[in-house]
């Protein structure tokens, strides 16, 4: 049980008074401030969490930003920023006494600069759309978080969304050049733009993965890609996790960087194959889908290195794609292992640990362990070329008991994570979710600094309250709603 | 003073050392391994605090592509043990020992406390990007971490980006994580003439807007353009032969191995400016290199990064001039003599917003300003 901060009374005392004051500010449907319109924003994609904001705002341009954002100072009220929503740690969880500022009309892409390999984006635009935008000349965005159709390219810069090409291609912060950011004292900056590494601190550097924390980014600036001639997938199934990791840890050693490399346990691959029927294996214990991609020649010849190497580590099946339909069919197990999985049970929670890979069978071992105890069932994927965890815990959160159970039970995960050398999360962000375990991976003199960080941008510290940051206080009030199967956000999104 | 003159010099054995000499310090402190970079920057008055002692490679295991080292582990050292395991640092961090008169080790927190790149930092990234987690001492004299060992993580906000590049005005390194990369079967690098800088900043960017994975791309204007090809041996041959026919381009040589490697490290290092007394390290936005440099009208330049790097040399400071000729980016000036340099803004100077959110910054870390005060300024 996660605590939401306990607003401030005086604040939502002064809601009519700073209502009619954004309304000074932005197009007449600008605020929001009715009950049944507010009731949109009230979660993210960790919809256990919900909270009525005070009010939300929808700017158009920078200086609206600005203007409500040099407000908000004045007046000593607290700022949620939010793109899609599409946050699966709850890092756009909205406050009870906060103003929620909706990027949603920053929805232009500004500039495609092929000379600079470039694009500049308003923060609202979706992930997919920059790839969309310069696909007829055969470019792409790199960084793909599974929610890419949906996801803002501002919420990726706050959360330095991956995905699963970023062992090759990076994080969010590897592919951004630049942003323009409104500060928590309502000042426009840019930071970086078409040009490479600051000319002194990197506060891009720091803007990227700060979860909303450290102000408002308005405009995003980044380096597109040609998209790679060709690219083909392997098919491996094992009789044991060790032999499939042992096959990931050659496949690295022998020099070969594949764009995705993705592991699926037993219990996940079953839950794919009775899904969506693609042939996937059901005798084996592990389940590897590696891609390539480049020019055809390389893709070619690393296609039958891998495949070599696959044998000699005691592969039980090895399929490689000779089509790209049958590419996209090895994947569609994967892409779709959190929906079905969803239909083995009422309820799932995804966590997003990241260990050294060396730790992989001990890890599972121990989450295995760790099932009997809880008595609740986890499906595993994995990100195995870079050490990603996501473990899906299945419960039911209509027995009374099981929700928090399933917290438990995922919390101790990530400890484990953080024990054997890992950390608490890869790519989903701390947010409200992870926040108190902070104290597990960090202590006082590492989280001290990374608030003093944080003083440094927000001194009355009034942006996306609640999250990070542990609190030690015990819950004022339930922040916690269950949504039950099928009423989850965004269900048409591909989650891996 | 930055090289030039010895003062005071305090040799910590560990990390707990550091901090204690840095919690007790009364004095600025300017923290230098071997001294190789200590004649960039603002000259600074400062006892030196020697971190040479804090040496060794502390985890690497190959296949979590993944190094944990002690800050001043020489850099030599690291590159040697990655070698041996078929690996290296992405980011090919350049050497400029020779530019700068000053043929000294590097070490690893040098490296990435000085933000270094070589001429892969148009594909791969520079060092921040390679620099996953740290242990250091901040400037109030506190131990602290942040990022971690494992190349994939979004825990807290990434602190290493901005150590990287703070050349030791934040806090002093202690250990560094470095993501680490296998070394390419084959390196080829294309030397291609050029009839202008214009025409050559072309081919760089065709050639990296293509689809057959260019690594690097520079133009020096005695060599021509120059376009590095690496990886697997049939790949690499297939590139080439792919991007000569797109581009219609007809190599006048063809460099491997050894060749191909010295050739970028000689351009990453500026090393043919080396006789010059002045050279800037310019970044702006790869198209706009030919325009810049007709408004910078160096004595000598080269550039790297597909355009996007410019190294500038003149005979003389003139800081106006050089910063004046560009529309965005920023300019360092790498090498100067230090009477120079204790009177010209070495850093790019930040409009006043971001200036302000550095010098907090600063202050979050060092509130007494005892690590290399004035150096960024």
């Amino acid at each position: 049980m996660i605590c939401l901060p306990t607003p401030d009374q005086t604040i939502i005392a002064r809601r009519a008074s700073i209502v009619r004051a954004l309304r000074e500010f932005v197009a007449a449907n600008g605020v929001i401030d009715e009950d049944v319109r507010l009731a949109a924003y009230e979660t993210d994609a960790l919809t256990a969490y919900r909270q009525r904001p005070l009010v939300v705002v929808l700017p158009e341009t920078t200086a609206e930003v600005a203007a409500i954002l040099a407000f908000a100072n004045r007046e000593g009220v607290k700022v949620v920023a939010r793109g899609a929503g599409t946050s699966l740690s709850g890092g756009a969880i909205p406050a009870a006494d906060a103003i929620v500022v909706g990027m949603g009309k920053f929805n232009r892409i500004l500039d495609i600069d092929y000379a600079n390999r470039c694009v500049v984006a308003q923060s609202g635009v979706t992930n997919l759309a920059i790839s969309h935008a310069v696909a007829d000349r055969a470019f792409y965005y790199a960084p793909d978080p599974s929610s890419q159709i949906a996801c803002t390219i501002g919420g990726n810069v706050a959360e330095n969304s991956g995905g699963v090409h970023c062992l090759k291609y990076g994080l969010t912060t590897n592919n951004v050049l630049g942003v323009e950011l409104v500060t928590p004292e309502g000042e426009v900056v840019r930071l970086g733009g078409k040009h490479l590494d600051s000319g002194h601190y990197d506060l891009l550097g720091v803007t990227v993965g700060s979860e909303g924390l450290i102000g408002i980014v308005t405009e995003v600036t980044v380096r597109i890609l040609k998209r790679p001639q060709t690219a083909r997938a392997l098919l491996i199934g094992f009789d044991t996790v060790e032999t499939a990791g042992a096959c990931v840890a050659a496949i690295i050693g022998e020099g070969i960087i594949p764009a995705g490399m993705e592991m699926m346990d037993r219990p996940a691959i079953h839950a794919a194959e009775a899904f969506v029927n693609v042939g996937y294996p059901l005798d084996v214990e592990a389940l590897l889908i590696v891609e390539l991609d480049g020019p055809a020649v390389e893709v070619d010849y690393l296609i039958e290195r891998v495949r070599a190497i696959a044998a000699q580590n005691s592969a039980r099946g090895i399929r490689v794609s000779t089509s790209e339909r049958e590419r996209l069919q090895f994947w569609a197990g994967r892409k779709s292992a959190f929906p079905a999985v969803g239909r083995l049970s009422p309820d799932y929670y995804c966590m997003d640990g990241t260990i050294p890979r060396r730790e992989l069978p001990r890890v599972l071992a121990a989450i295995v362990e760790m099932q009997a105890r809880y008595g609740l069932r986890v499906a595993n994927v994995f990100h195995a070329g870079d050490g990603n965890l996501h473990p899906l815990i299945l419960y039911d959160a209509n027995v009374p008991g099981e929700t928090d159970k399933a917290e438990a039970f995922g919390f101790e995960i990530l400890k484990l994570c953080v024990d054997v050398g890992g950390v608490l999360t890869g790519e989903h962000g701390v947010g409200l979710e992870k926040r108190d375990l902070m104290t597990y991976q960090f202590d006082a003199v590492d989280l001290d600094v990374q608030h003093r960080v944080k003083h440094a941008f927000d001194p009355d510290v009034r942006f996306n309250p609640g999250k990070v940051f542990p609190t030690l206080r015990r819950c004022a009030e339930q922040g916690r709603e269950h949504v039950h199967a099928g009423a989850e956000r965004f269900p048409d999104l591909p989650r891996f | 003073m930055n090289g030039e003159i010895e003062t005071a010099r305090l040799c910590p054995r560990d990390a707990a050392d550091v901090a204690e000499i840095v919690a007790a310090a009364r004095r600025p402190l300017e923290p230098v391994g071997f001294g190789s970079k200590r004649m960039v920057g603002r000259p600074v008055t400062a006892e030196l605090l020697d971190l040479r002692a804090l040496a060794g490679v502390v985890g690497y295991e190959p296949a979590e592509l993944v190094l944990t080292a002690r800050a001043a582990t020489p850099l030599a050292t690291i590159e040697q043990t990655l070698a041996a395991n078929g690996q290296r640092l992405a980011f090919e961090p350049p050497d400029f020992g020779r530019l700068l008169g000053a043929e000294r080790p590097q070490t690893i927190g040098g490296v990435i406390a000085a933000n270094l790149a070589g001429s892969r930092r148009v594909t791969v990234g520079a060092a921040r990007d390679h620099f996953i987690g740290f242990r250091a001492v901040s400037g109030a004299g506190e131990s602290f971490k942040a990022g971690g060992k494992v190349v994939k993580n979004v825990t807290g906000y990434d602190l290493p980006k901005l150590l990287a590049g703070s050349w030791g005005t934040l806090a002093v390194l202690t250990e560094v994580s470095v993501r680490v990369v296998p070394q390419p079967e084959l390196d080829r690098t294309l030397v291609i003439d050029a009839e202008s800088v214009h025409a050559g900043t072309t081919l760089l960017r065709a050639a990296l807007g293509s689809a057959h994975d260019v690594s690097a791309a520079g133009f020096d204007p005695v060599r021509g353009a120059l376009l590095r090809f690496e990886g697997f041996a049939p790949s690499v041959e297939a590139r080439v032969h792919a991007l000569c026919e797109e581009l219609g381009c007809k190599p006048r040589r063809v460099l491997d191995g050894a060749a191909s490697h010295e050739t970028w490290s000689a351009l990453a290092g500026a090393t043919p400016l080396a006789s010059s007394h002045v050279v800037w390290k310019i970044s702006v936005p790869p198209a706009d290199a030919p325009d810049v440099l007709a408004r910078l009208r160096p004595e000598q330049y080269l550039l790297d990064w597909g355009g996007g790097l410019i190294f500038a040399a003149y005979s003389r400071v003139d800081a106006a001039h050089v910063r004046g000729a560009l529309k965005s980016g920023h300019a360092t000036l790498l090498k100067a003599p230090v009477t120079d340099r204790a009177v010209t803004p070495v850093f790019h100077p930040q409009p006043a917003v971001v200036a302000k959110a550095a010098e907090r910054l600063r202050a979050a870390f060092d509130p007494r300003g005892i690590l290399n005060p004035g150096r960024m300024s």
